[in-house]
């Protein structure tokens, strides 16, 4: 089969366009958090941009929190103070978490991005959680041992 | 090659599959995307449809416009997951209308949009047309084999997987995270193709594929999710082939072979 004539298509192409603008039917960033019925690798790149975005906040936070040693030492330990309450250091075990979490799914996307193990990247993931999830009990545990 | 559904009394009527449907039919609710470039807002319509156990997405689409509404557009040819002209989302996943059994899905109303990230031409028709132009510019409709007929397979020979099994069908571009909010991304199947051809170039230009796929818009942009690779009925797996297409770019760059 031959392809039509360069006119012709202008022709196509000129009647399309007069029936009216087509739809621009595209999710936008709500793809990349709605994980219903997504896979793995889908609900791993949801996690890590939520995980991004927790620790550039925490990032924020964590200046502002060190510029009250500019307020001395009452400050600072009036802060500390706060900071040890139950739920602040169950804050401590979310935002290890999410530096766990961030950290070994980039190594995981760094080595299946390096062609290490692409066939095996859902294997690769969980195992990399399991190991996190063990690192986290341990400083959970830690934290709550501390508290 | 592809059809677009005449009006109730064309050829396609005396084809339709689920027309006259015998004992054992049952109904099932269906929520459709519609959209006419001319008919104001998008929309969704619910029909109630007559459908048999054994029945696809494609079967109850096809039932409902010769049966409820002739004016529901839909595309399709092949009715066996060889054209790629009948890709959906159904229930918000992507799939083929054609080979996605309505008895594989979870009970209740089952819900058919367009494929993600195209442009919407008519209800469940997009445009192709912008994902023929993301494939690198070297892109050969078809390509001769390079095995007679006759030819007995070498050994090894799985290791050949035939990028022509894709199928062009555009999912992977749909279920794609990336694509939903950066157009410029080429996408999962043009960089699997370019792939493909690094794997077996048949004297393909190969600097001139890897300079593609090492832009800006290329293999650097995907962010591994493999929703491309779920959503594949062909399976080509693009998102394995762009993580091994990247490691052919990172060996060009470190001045490996």
């Amino acid at each position: 089969m031959s392809r039509p004539p360069a006119d012709d298509l202008d022709d196509i192409q000129a009647a399309r366009d007069a029936r009216g603008p087509v739809l621009r039917k595209s999710p936008g960033p709500t793809a990349w958090f709605d994980i219903r019925k997504r896979s793995t690798g889908h609900w791993a790149f949801s996690l890590n941009r939520i995980t991004s975005l927790g620790l550039v906040f925490y990032l924020y936070l964590h200046l502002a929190v060190l510029s009250m040693l500019l307020g001395g030492k009452d400050s600072w330990n009036g802060f500390l103070d706060i900071a040890t309450q139950p739920l602040f250091l169950g804050f401590d075990v979310l935002l290890i978490f999410g530096l766990l979490f961030h950290g070994l799914n980039g190594l995981r996307v760094a080595l299946v991005g390096s062609g290490v193990a692409p066939d095996h990247q859902k294997a690769l993931f969980w195992s990399f959680m399991v190991f996190g999830a063990i690192l986290l009990l341990g400083a959970a545990l830690h934290i709550a041992g501390s508290g | 090659m592809v059809t677009l559904d005449p009006a109730p009394g064309g050829a396609n009527e005396a084809e339709d599959p689920t027309a006259g449907t015998a004992d054992g039919a049952i109904t099932r609710d269906f929520r459709v995307f519609r959209f006419a470039r001319d008919g104001g807002p998008s929309r969704f319509d619910t029909f109630e449809a007559e459908v048999e156990p054994t029945s696809t997405v494609l079967d109850a689409l096809r039932w409902i416009k010769v049966h409820r509404d002739p004016s529901l557009a839909i595309r399709h040819s092949c009715f066996h997951a060889s054209c790629g002209t009948c890709g959906v989302r159904v229930n918000g996943r992507e799939g083929l209308a054609c080979v996605t059994r309505l008895a594989d899905l979870e009970h209740g109303r089952v819900t058919v949009e367009p494929m993600a990230n195209f442009p919407v031409v008519a209800d469940l028709v997009v445009d192709m047309t912008s994902f023929s132009e993301r494939f690198p510019p070297a892109h050969p409709m078809d390509r001769a084999s390079e095995f007679p007929r006759s030819a007995d397979l070498p050994s090894g020979v799985d290791e050949y997987e035939r990028f022509e099994d894709c199928i062009e069908c555009g999912l992977c571009l749909s279920a794609c995270p990336v694509s939903a909010t950066d157009d410029s991304y080429v996408g999962p199947a043009a960089l699997a193709y370019a792939q493909r051809m690094l794997e077996e170039p048949r004297g393909s230009d190969i600097g001139a594929i890897l300079d593609w796929a090492d832009g800006d818009n290329a293999a650097w942009r995907c962010h591994a999710a493999f929703e491309c690779t779920e959503a594949c009925p062909s399976n080509v797996r693009p998102a394995q082939r762009i993580m091994h297409l990247r490691r052919a770019l990172t060996s060009r760059r470190g001045g490996g072979s």
